[in-house]
């Protein structure tokens, strides 16, 4: 039926634009873990393309709302989209942001070495992104809520990457700018890791009908 | 909607149906149907052409009655009187349950004596209460202020819309406590059909409507209560709120999204 093709589309614009909200993550991470000012600049180079995409699944959801009157589990479907397209694209505006700090990095302290908490960090940043979008893909409620769960580890990690970043401050001031930096971008990855949660809560809603914000890990 | 929930009284005009099957002569069209319709609130009984939904609707005023090889087990009340015992008055069972059909079917009369004509033959006489009763019911069916000035005009020459407010101000003149409608509003411009629903609206807290509609977001619009019927079964009735937003059976989900039906 033309309603559910429609519906398949847009369900596939949505995916692809966190295919590449996923990519530009990773060369973000690539970025500031190597150093590497040129893969930074891709980055924030190519978030006008996940803008655009932003705008066009608006608008297809916007279409479908006037042309169809979906409901239950349509209806659901398109205000979980709408939803994490917005999250999507703030989620492309902090990579650009990691991508920032990545190439100021580069630039100024190519070998200060970062706190290891943070590979166990972006580990556990990508997993959250990735786990939310499969959630999305299988409407898995279960990995959805593992998802929301895993978010106080990665706070964890910044909590303890803030500490040891600022006794770094504190032994050595002449640093102070590139460590702050590095702090940006732990805060930023928390941040992604927030987004990824609000995902997996539109997907337990979408699936179970029932909103869980604000309680999903209960 | 024009009345709060907390203003309305439901034990007013409560339909209670426990156990209903309904054949036509071998043919059965109803399969054991028990649910309670909440009194003076609207309910909306939705489904595919074909699974009972107006058969049950009939049932609320024995309309069935005048088919042919038909017959039915269980039992229907409004407010605890039954309304399927063979000893029902079912002159009086009409009077408390009034009808409006796809079709409006006004008589070739003036739009008054349409109007007056049900308190007419339940002995109204005096002109100044029929009167009264015509200007009320018009407008409870929002159709006063285009009509005040030509009452005496044959009820044929208003538009299609005006004519089934017409019937919807007819059924009201007796002083029914419940108003079936079946698919009131189908054969209406969306204007016309707008305003059919505003007067749905307006009763809802004085009269318990169920209206049969093919049209899901008109159920949605209208109603307090949606009935799911497939195949001659209550598949799911619920707050309506919950049937288009998140329903429990899946053949209901089915439906209302366009998968079949």
């Amino acid at each position: 039926m033309h309603f559910h093709r429609e519906l398949s589309k847009l369900r596939k614009e949505v995916l692809a634009e966190a295919a590449l909200v996923e990519e530009a993550l990773e060369k973000a991470i690539l970025a500031f873990e190597t150093r590497d000012e040129r893969l930074a600049q891709d980055v924030i180079d190519g978030d006008r393309r996940i803008d655009a995409m932003e705008i066009d699944v608006e608008e297809e959801c916007l279409k479908i709302l006037a042309l169809h009157n979906p409901v239950a589990v349509d209806l659901r479907f398109i205000v979980t989209v709408l939803k994490m397209n917005n999250d999507l694209e703030r989620m492309g505006d902090l990579t650009v942001s990691i991508a920032r700090r990545a190439a100021y990095v580069a630039k100024r302290d190519p070998v200060m070495e970062m706190p290891p908490e943070f590979k166990d960090m972006i580990r556990a940043v990508r997993a959250m992104l990735k786990q939310s979008l499969d959630a999305l893909i299988h409407s898995d409620e279960d990995l959805a809520a593992e998802v929301c769960r895993n978010d106080d580890e990665v706070d964890q990690y910044k909590r303890t990457i803030n500490s040891q970043i600022r006794d770094r401050i504190v032994e050595r001031p002449q640093d102070a700018r590139t460590l702050l930096k590095m702090m940006d971008v732990a805060r930023h990855l928390e941040r992604i890791a927030d987004l990824s949660t609000n995902i997996a809560e539109d997907v337990i809603y979408l699936v179970r009908g029932e909103i869980v914000r604000h309680y999903a890990t209960e | 909607m024009a009345v709060s929930d907390t203003q309305i009284d439901v034990s007013r005009g409560r339909v209670v149906v426990e156990g209903v099957n309904f054949f036509y002569g071998e043919k059965q069209a109803l399969f054991d149907i028990s649910m309670e319709i909440p009194g003076s609130m609207v309910t909306a009984l939705i489904g595919p052409s074909g699974c009972g939904k107006s058969t049950f609707l009939r049932c609320i005023n024995r309309m069935n009655d005048l088919i042919e090889n038909s017959r039915m087990s269980g039992s229907f009340t409004l407010d605890g009187e039954p309304i399927s015992d063979s000893g029902t008055n079912v002159v009086e069972l009409r009077k408390k349950v009034g009808m409006v059909f796809q079709k409006s079917n006004p008589f070739p009369k003036s739009i008054h004596d349409n109007v007056a004509y049900g308190p007419r033959l339940h002995g109204v006489n005096s002109r100044e209460v029929l009167d009264e009763i015509v200007e009320k019911s018009l407008t409870r069916a929002a159709l006063w202020d285009e009509v005040k000035d030509r009452l005496k005009d044959n009820a044929l020459g208003l538009s299609g819309g005006q004519q089934q407010r017409l019937c919807i101000a007819r059924a009201l003149a007796v002083d029914p406590r419940v108003l079936l409608m079946d698919e009131p509003a189908s054969a209406l411009d969306p204007r016309s059909t707008a305003k059919i629903e505003d007067s749905i609206a307006e009763l809802r807290g004085d009269y318990t409507i169920v209206i049969v509609t093919h049209n899901m977001q008109q159920a949605a619009r209208v109603s307090d209560k949606t009935a799911f019927f497939y195949e001659g079964q209550l598949i799911e009735f619920d707050d309506t709120e919950t049937i288009f937003t998140k329903p429990t059976k899946k053949q209901t989900e089915d439906y209302i999204t366009g998968r079949f039906g």
